[in-house]
């Protein structure tokens, strides 16, 4: 291959972007679990479940493991991009972290809504 | 007073060892740069780079006790001993303290460092007030020494494709002058996992700069121009 | 070692050795007009010492209040003690104002006024209307002039894709048979390989010797190679008894505080706290010419009013100026005074001594910048292909003392005149000129003589020997007899630097080697200086000899009847010659040698 240095992925802006805004629902997040928490002292497995069958709770919690997900992503790419230098592993370790992610993210959807 | 420098020299060492020196220093020798000029005059196989001696011309950048600094502009009296020299870290060694700078200076390269403006050039200079040049303080004082990049992780792994915060200060000059008219190529050049967002604010860049610059503030003046665009 | 006639050949259409502010701005002319250019350069361009320039660049903006060319010629010329030649002061003088604005249009962050034009500071003897009041004529970037300008003129080449060989070392001009230049030899640092550049015009813009002198204001690298590789090659060096010695190095570490302090406001004190250039100029006072400057400090050292435990030397005061003027115009001096001075200078004077700073001859050229010598009666005759800029040339603009900021001017209107000089040059002589068969052999020979020497002495201790005896026999003032005992010495510290002895046997940058051959041509620098210097039986500018003060008959100590010349000195047998100085303009009137007074 040419030694050339092509720039200009045009992701860079937006990846820095979304890590800040997961970053932010993750707090969000957690400071709203905590809080949750705090209001009721000792929490039961009941009062638990009670608070996920709320729509609202479900799809915030979705939220929250989307972001952490993607999050995750950004940053597992950029170790990768960092470390592994040879193109084809690099690609298919990504491509690997990706199905990984992306597995998951199903599973966290089917233990929300799944009872 | 006690040294330890890092010495390679590629025509007869394996790989860099440490040699020890113990000198008497004069009293006019009251900058490290005075001291290795000692040591030199003993032991004149030492090289190193030097030339302006008033920490302008950015020759010599080198880790000094650990920290990246310009020896010119370093106080012996300050430095704890034995006085620990090495080649500033992440580029490759060409001979003792001396680095090869080629991958510094393509990252400033790359970011067309030259106001760009293509309209015709007035009789007379163009205007820019007071406030608009104030801009640029802070920014265009850069000598190029390489102690900021030279002390960036992020660099460290990314020479060839992150630009550094010496390079990312230079971005930052043209897009802050008011007679520059290419903002959005630069930041279309910068907008790219690498280039620019490698920077993780670990602050080690406005640690270390002798000239007491912030390239960090200027990273994250770029990032909010990029906001700026965006929304 | 590899024999001549097999040493690498590189062609270009110009080579330019030097990469400061003058062989920059040559070489973006060159550049810029399409032809192949190389720049050499020891260090990478924006660490040449023009980097260190704080003051300011001399133009007739009139941004500040009414100024103009001819004012700006007529200090140049009362500055230089009349020894400038006038068609070139005037050269400099008109194109200057041009020079600056196309400076400004390539990106170079001036400071501005309130309007949105370049600020200009006053400075030593730039005056108003032929000489009544002082004028703001110095355009600045803070008090980091020098550094903006480097780093612009640097980027506009980048821009014009210049190509530059960085740590590679000019080691010697190569002349043909007919004594045409045709290229240099070089060292690459990196490897310690020599090649030939073979061009068709070459330019010198390799800066100052100021490393002559114990105490200087100059970088490490300002060795005067230029002048050095031009007098073995039979090149005459001009004037070069005329030394300029700043007024305001800090005391004990050489490091320069620029004019523009006094330029803004501050004032010198000796130990009685008084400003005592009240009574040496009373117009200009702190702002009077440098030489007067600094003869006055020495002056008042000699006489025992410095200040200090030893009395030796002068306070430059500024906090009267308030920190907000320090942090804004003069934020580089304070970082210096706290680092180099100790002292801060927001609440505390500066200690500060008179201190070498600027070479005002060189090599001999016209305003061109074609480099001209002596030739069957003709005082000025061309040596095609070749050309010098900067401090390493003599125009002579500066004649016996140089203004402030007037270098930077120089820089850029002789670096632009060279470059223009040298494209016509080629465009009329468009091939190379052959080789001669020799042609790298002297070089091959002091490199390998460096390698096999043995029981010689160290570069250091022959540096320090040749240092000290410009110093002690050379300095602010001149005495007869000091210089007599002088050139015997330095001849002596000469035929030391023959024997040469350095450990350091590397190919790999090895700096023993290249100090070694920077010490051969700042002795060269060093003879001429002295030998020049002792001749001269005058004091004019710079070159003040003790023995002529308040001499009858000689106005300010100057002999125009038998001394208006410049003098030309050939390293073969230390020969001296001597030229007349051009007093004839291009447009306007002579300004005819009258006593000089700030
Ligand atoms: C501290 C200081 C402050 C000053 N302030 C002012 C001021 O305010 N205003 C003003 O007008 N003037 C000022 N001057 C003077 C002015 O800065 C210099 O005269 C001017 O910069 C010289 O520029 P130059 O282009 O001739 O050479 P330099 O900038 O000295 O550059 C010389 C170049 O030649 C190269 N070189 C030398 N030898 C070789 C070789 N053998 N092979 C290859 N390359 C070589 C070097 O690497 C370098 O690139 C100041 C000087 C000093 C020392
Ligand atoms: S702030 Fe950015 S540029 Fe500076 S050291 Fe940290 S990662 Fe590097
Ligand atoms: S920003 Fe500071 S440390 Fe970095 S290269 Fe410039 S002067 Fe050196
Ligand atoms: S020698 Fe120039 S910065 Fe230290």
């Amino acid at each position: 291959m040419v030694n050339k240095q092509p720039v200009g992925a045009h992701y860079g802006w937006k990846d820095w972007m979304i890590q800040r805004v997961t970053a932010v629902i993750m707090v969000a997040f957690s400071v709203l679990i905590l809080g949750f928490f705090l209001v009721y002292g000792r929490v039961e497995f009941g009062d638990w479940k009670q608070l996920f069958q709320n729509q609202l709770v479900r799809i915030l919690a979705l939220l929250f493991f989307l972001s952490v997900y993607y999050h995750a992503w950004i940053g597992v790419r950029d170790v990768l991009m960092d470390y592994i230098k040879p193109l084809a592993v690099r690609l298919s370790l990504q491509v690997a972290v990706c199905l990984f992610l992306i597995v998951c993210s199903i599973w966290t959807v089917s233990i929300l809504w799944g009872n | 007073m006690k040294f330890q420098i890092l010495r390679f020299d590629p025509d007869v060492d394996q790989k860099p060892y440490f040699k020890e020196y113990d000198i008497a220093l004069e009293p006019s020798d009251r900058m490290l740069l005075d001291a290795l000029i000692r040591i030199k005059s003993i032991d004149d196989t030492l090289a190193l780079r030097r030339s302006c001696r008033e920490g302008v011309c950015g020759s010599d950048a080198m880790n000094i006790n650990g920290k990246n600094g310009l020896a010119c502009i370093t106080k012996v009296s300050e430095l704890k001993e034995p006085v620990v020299l090495k080649p500033l870290p992440g580029l490759p060694i060409i001979r003792d303290l001396i680095v090869d700078m080629t991958q510094f200076f393509q990252q400033y390269h790359s970011i067309t460092p030259f106001v760009i403006n293509n309209e015709p050039a007035p009789e007379k200079e163009r205007l820019q007030s007071p406030q608009e040049r104030l801009e640029l303080d802070g920014l265009y004082e850069c000598i190029l020494c390489a102690c900021c990049s030279t002390s960036c992780p992020s660099f460290w792994w990314n020479p060839d494709k992150f630009v550094g915060p010496a390079g990312l200060l230079a971005a930052y000059r043209f897009i802050a002058d008011t007679r520059d008219h290419a903002t959005n190529e630069r930041l279309d050049n910068l907008e790219d996992p690498y280039r620019l967002f490698r920077c993780h604010t670990i602050m080690n860049c406005v640690d270390v700069c002798p000239k007491g610059l912030n390239p960090s503030l200027a990273i994250g003046k770029i990032k909010e121009m990029m906001l700026k665009r965006a929304v | 070692m590899a024999s001549a006639s097999s040493l690498p050949v590189r062609k270009f259409d110009a080579v330019v050795v030097g990469a400061g502010g003058s062989g920059l701005r040559a070489a973006l002319q060159l550049s810029s007009a399409g032809l192949k250019v190389a720049v050499l350069s020891k260090v990478f361009p924006t660490r040449s010492h023009t980097v260190a320039a704080q003051g300011g660049v001399g133009a007739s903006l009139g941004n500040m209040g009414e100024d103009n060319w001819h004012w700006h010629m007529y200090d140049t010329v009362k500055g230089s003690d009349w020894l400038g030649d006038q068609d070139a002061i005037e050269f400099m003088c008109k194109a200057a104002p041009e020079a600056v604005i196309e400076l400004e249009h390539f990106g170079m962050p001036f400071d501005r006024n309130d309007n949105g034009t370049i600020y200009q500071r006053p400075f030593g003897g730039h005056s108003q209307n032929f000489g009544e009041k002082p004028v703001q004529r110095s355009c600045c970037a803070a008090d980091r002039t020098g550094h903006a300008m480097l780093h612009t003129l640097y980027q506009r080449n980048v821009f014009a894709n210049t190509q530059f060989f960085v740590e590679w070392m000019a080691l010697d001009l190569i002349r043909d048979a007919a004594g045409d230049v045709v290229g240099v030899t070089a060292l690459e640092m990196e490897t310690g390989d020599v090649m030939i550049f073979h061009a068709k015009a070459t330019l010198f813009a390799t800066g100052g010797a100021g490393r002559i002198y114990a105490s200087s204001t100059n970088a490490f690298i300002n060795t005067g190679d230029g002048l050095g590789m031009a007098a073995r090659a039979g090149i005459p060096l001009e004037d070069m008894e005329f030394w300029q010695f700043h007024p305001t190095g800090v005391a004990g570490a050489g490091v320069l505080i620029t004019e523009g302090v006094r330029g803004e406001g501050g004032i010198l004190l000796n130990r009685d706290g008084e400003r005592f250039m009240e009574r040496y100029a009373p117009t200009m006072k702190d702002l009077a010419s440098r030489d007067v400057v600094s003869r006055a400090m020495a002056t008042e050292i000699k006489e025992g009013r410095g200040a200090g435990p030893n009395r030796d030397y002068i306070l430059l005061k500024l906090d009267h100026l308030g920190p907000d003027v320090i942090n804004k115009r003069l934020p580089g001096i304070r970082e210096i005074a706290l680092k180099f001075g100790n002292v801060d200078c927001t609440k505390e004077p500066i200690p500060v001594v008179p201190t070498c700073h600027y070479q005002m001859g060189g090599i001999p050229t016209n305003y061109l910048a074609e480099v001209v010598v002596p030739k069957d009666g003709n005082p000025s005759v061309i040596v095609p292909g070749f050309y010098a800029a900067g401090e390493c040339g003599c125009a002579s603009i500066h004649g016996a003392n140089r203004l402030g900021t007037n270098s930077l001017t120089d820089l850029l209107v002789m670096g632009k005149s060279a470059g223009d000089s040298m494209i016509k040059f080629i465009r009329e002589n468009n091939t190379h000129k052959p080789l001669p068969a020799d042609a790298g052999a002297i070089s091959l020979a002091r490199i390998a003589a460096l390698d096999a020497t043995t029981g010689g002495e160290s570069v250091h201790a022959v540096g320090d020997a040749m240092r000290q005896t410009m110093q002690a026999h050379c300095g602010v003032f001149r005495f007869p007899d000091m210089l007599e005992e002088g050139v015997t010495k330095i001849k002596e510290v000469a035929e030391r630097a023959k024997q040469l002895e350095i450990k350091d046997k590397s190919k790999v940058f090895n700096t023993a080697r290249i100090e070694a051959l920077e010490l051969q041509n700042l002795i060269e620098v060093a003879v001429a200086t002295m030998v020049s210097a002792e001749a001269r039986k005058e004091t004019r500018g710079a070159h003040d000899r003790a023995d002529f003060h308040n001499r009858p008959g000689y106005v300010n100590g100057r002999d125009d009847q038998n001394w208006l010349k410049h003098t030309l000195w050939y390293k073969d047998g230390n020969k001296l010659d001597y030229k007349p100085v051009n007093l004839t303009p291009l447009t306007v009137e002579s300004f005819a040698p009258k006593a000089r007074t700030y």
